[in-house]
């Protein structure tokens, strides 16, 4: 039996960590915030790096040669118009494949599907999602075109808009499916169960209480599909039937260039972009103004989610 | 029953009755419920027509001559006995490496900055929303970055190569990294937001200080989320082809084949398999040029994207079998 010696009182110097831990600890928050702000520098790049090719393009070209009669880059004739309208003619198409089959994916699998179902099916689509654009781009041009674009219309070119909106279509639809269905697995139960209820039947309960309930993640699904779909470039550049050079057409069975498509095309092939003097910097153009439509659509599409954040 | 007290003036109560009791088939119902089932199995057919059509026509090459394919190298000619993949193989490995060391570290920091450090600032709010940008900028954007820092301003001269060497390896690798690093964030974000705050609580309980509750406490729970979010992101690289186009990959004709991991030649001119892919798919619509054997660079292409699909389903199916054992072990 010994006295137990009381130890010796606290005082705040043992509660600090020491000196070494201390200094440890504002080294890793200093490191990880370099980290976090690496994002942003990168985003810093991105509009620099555009802003100042494009500048370039825009203070030197001839402006009637970006309103002209097709996109012929290393002759100077920069129609920028072709390029968009067929950019915005892949987009429609894929929309109309992407939409239906997309959001019908995402009813049945957030409303009708039962657990076991759901297991099988969206590992599925999650196979479709991870399938590189490249092989789609090979599909469009090797199996869509030719079996249903060209069965469908005699006169279609081999590549063509619609057989690579098609492509891009296909692309998005897991996209478009788990975006909805987020925002349907998002309504409440109890919304459901107040319409049942009421006595309404399933199929009144999915299309008149949850999609309305769930309308702006719809909406958010859709602008995102969008935004990807514009920004698509190697099913365009595989299948879209053009070479780095189009005439304007809004056509879908011709073949065209899309915004991303020309600007592969313009970068592949030779050691570097050569031809006319603003050959290289019109590859920037068309990138920021690709950039701007899609920032703002990505702004509009996040605020959309914010909303169905907001009031459940 | 209450329905007595009405009587049956002009058959209301059997109506009623017939009504309540839903009799009949619900027609509405069951179109609706045929339509998206048919949707369903227009995607799946979707998938299985696609994944049909590349084994087919990939087979007679895989099948011929595998091991040629894997060990031959960019060709003009599809009857080449050479014409093979092996130095797409060594750029998407490459590529593959590249985002493991630099994104995956830069963006799981990140993430746990944002979670764990980070308060509700004007400041962490724009990081945030720059976060979900530059997730929604389309791949080519990025390419154009690339080609813009890594091989104009950081590549030197021709003779001198600079820091990355122009038009290389290096230069694609650091551009997919870049590509990739946001989605490393939010999804390895969601990892960490998922760990209950308890175990934080009784790692302070028993005095460690911040990072070393995330080390010990925060990252391994987190780490099988973590895990499924960068091999996703992952897979997405080595699928990736606009930017590489961008940033100078070869097409028609690459000279040198090192060795799949052969340390030099990094700063030289590179390929990848999606490139490869393009490139054969795009000799392929000039028609067969090889009499119908079926080698043609049609062949070549599907035989290629069954190589590079494999790399990204093995990598995808580990993902998701990681995230069902991590989901089924919450409970």
């Amino acid at each position: 039996m010994s006295d137990a010696v009381s130890p010796p009182p606290l005082d705040l110097s043992d509660l600090q960590a020491t000196p070494k831990r201390a200094r440890r600890e504002r080294t890793v928050r200093v490191v990880l915030l370099a980290a976090a702000m690496i994002s942003v520098v990168v985003s810093g790049a991105i509009v620099v790096s555009l802003l100042f090719e494009a500048w370039e393009f825009m203070v030197n070209v001839d402006w009637s040669a970006v309103w002209s009669t097709g996109w012929f880059p290393r002759n100077g004739i920069y129609d920028i118009k072709t390029l968009v309208v067929a950019s915005l003619i892949v987009t429609g198409i894929a929309m109309l494949v992407a939409t239906p089959l997309g959001l019908g994916a995402a009813i049945f699998l957030s409303e009708y599907a039962n657990p076991r179902v759901r297991r099988v099916l969206k590992p599925m689509l999650e196979v479709l999602a991870g399938i590189p654009s490249v092989v789609l781009g090979f599909f469009a041009l090797l199996w869509i075109s030719p079996n249903l674009v060209q069965n469908a219309f005699q006169s279609a070119n081999r590549g063509n808009l619609m057989a690579a909106g098609i492509g891009v279509g296909i692309l998005t639809i897991p996209l478009v499916a788990s975006i909805s269905e987020d925002a349907m697995q998002a309504v409440p139960h109890a919304l459901r169960e107040a319409s049942a209820g009421l006595g309404a039947r399933k199929v009144t309960t999915s299309i008149q209480v949850v999609l309305p309930a769930a309308v702006s993640g719809l909406a958010a699904a859709l602008i995102v599909a969008v935004s990807r779909a514009l920004g698509e470039t190697m099913v365009v550049f595989i299948a879209g039937g053009a070479g780095d050079t189009a005439l304007y057409t809004d056509n879908p069975i011709d073949g065209g260039l899309t915004m991303t498509a020309a600007m592969a095309s313009l970068a592949s092939g030779t050691d570097a972009v050569v031809g006319e003097g603003l050959t290289f910097p019109s590859l920037y153009f068309v990138g920021l103004v690709l950039f701007v439509i899609t920032f703002g659509l990505n702004i509009i599409a996040d605020r959309f989610v914010r909303r169905v954040r907001e009031v459940y | 029953m209450a329905f007595t007290t009405l009587g049956d003036a002009g058959g209301v109560e059997t109506e009623v009755r017939r009504r309540l009791a839903a009799g009949g088939i619900d027609v509405r119902g069951t179109v609706f419920r045929a339509l998206l089932l048919l949707g369903l199995l227009l995607t799946l057919l979707i998938i299985v027509v696609l994944l049909l059509d590349v084994i087919t026509d990939g087979s007679t090459v895989l099948t011929e001559r595998l091991g040629d394919f894997l060990s031959g190298t960019l060709r003009s000619r599809s009857s080449d006995a050479k014409l093979g993949v092996h130095q797409g193989l060594r750029g998407s490995i490459w590529i593959g490496i590249f985002v493991t060391f630099l994104a995956f570290p830069i963006g799981i920091a990140a993430a746990i900055y944002l979670e764990e450090y980070a308060t509700d600032t004007r400041l962490t709010r724009f990081i945030q929303l720059n976060i979900r940008n530059l997730a929604g900028v389309p791949s080519v954007v990025y390419g154009l970055l690339g080609l813009a820092i890594f091989v104009k301003l950081l590549g030197g001269t021709s003779s001198t190569g600079g820091l990355t060497g122009g038009r290389s390896l290096v230069s694609a690798g650091i551009t997919l990294a870049v590509l990739v690093l946001p989605v490393v964030i939010i999804t390895s974000a969601e990892a960490i937001r998922a760990v209950p705050d308890s175990l934080r609580e009784g790692g302070y309980g028993v005095g460690a200080t911040k990072w070393e509750v995330i080390r010990s406490h925060v990252l391994p729970y987190a780490a099988p989320g973590i895990l499924t979010g960068t091999l996703l992101s992952l897979s997405r690289a080595i699928g990736e082809a606009a930017p590489l186009i961008l940033v100078g990959a070869v097409t028609g004709r690459l000279g040198g084949d090192p060795g799949i991991l052969d340390l030099g030649g990094l700063r030289d001119r590179f390929t990848a398999m999606p490139i490869v892919i393009t490139d054969w798919v795009k000799k392929a619509n000039g028609g067969s040029d090889d009499g119908g054997a079926g080698l043609d660079f049609a062949s070549h292409a599907a035989a290629a994207i069954v190589v590079l699909m494999v790399l990204v389903l093995v990598l995808n199916s580990a993902a998701i079998v990681m995230r069902n054992r991590f989901e089924k072990k919450r409970g």
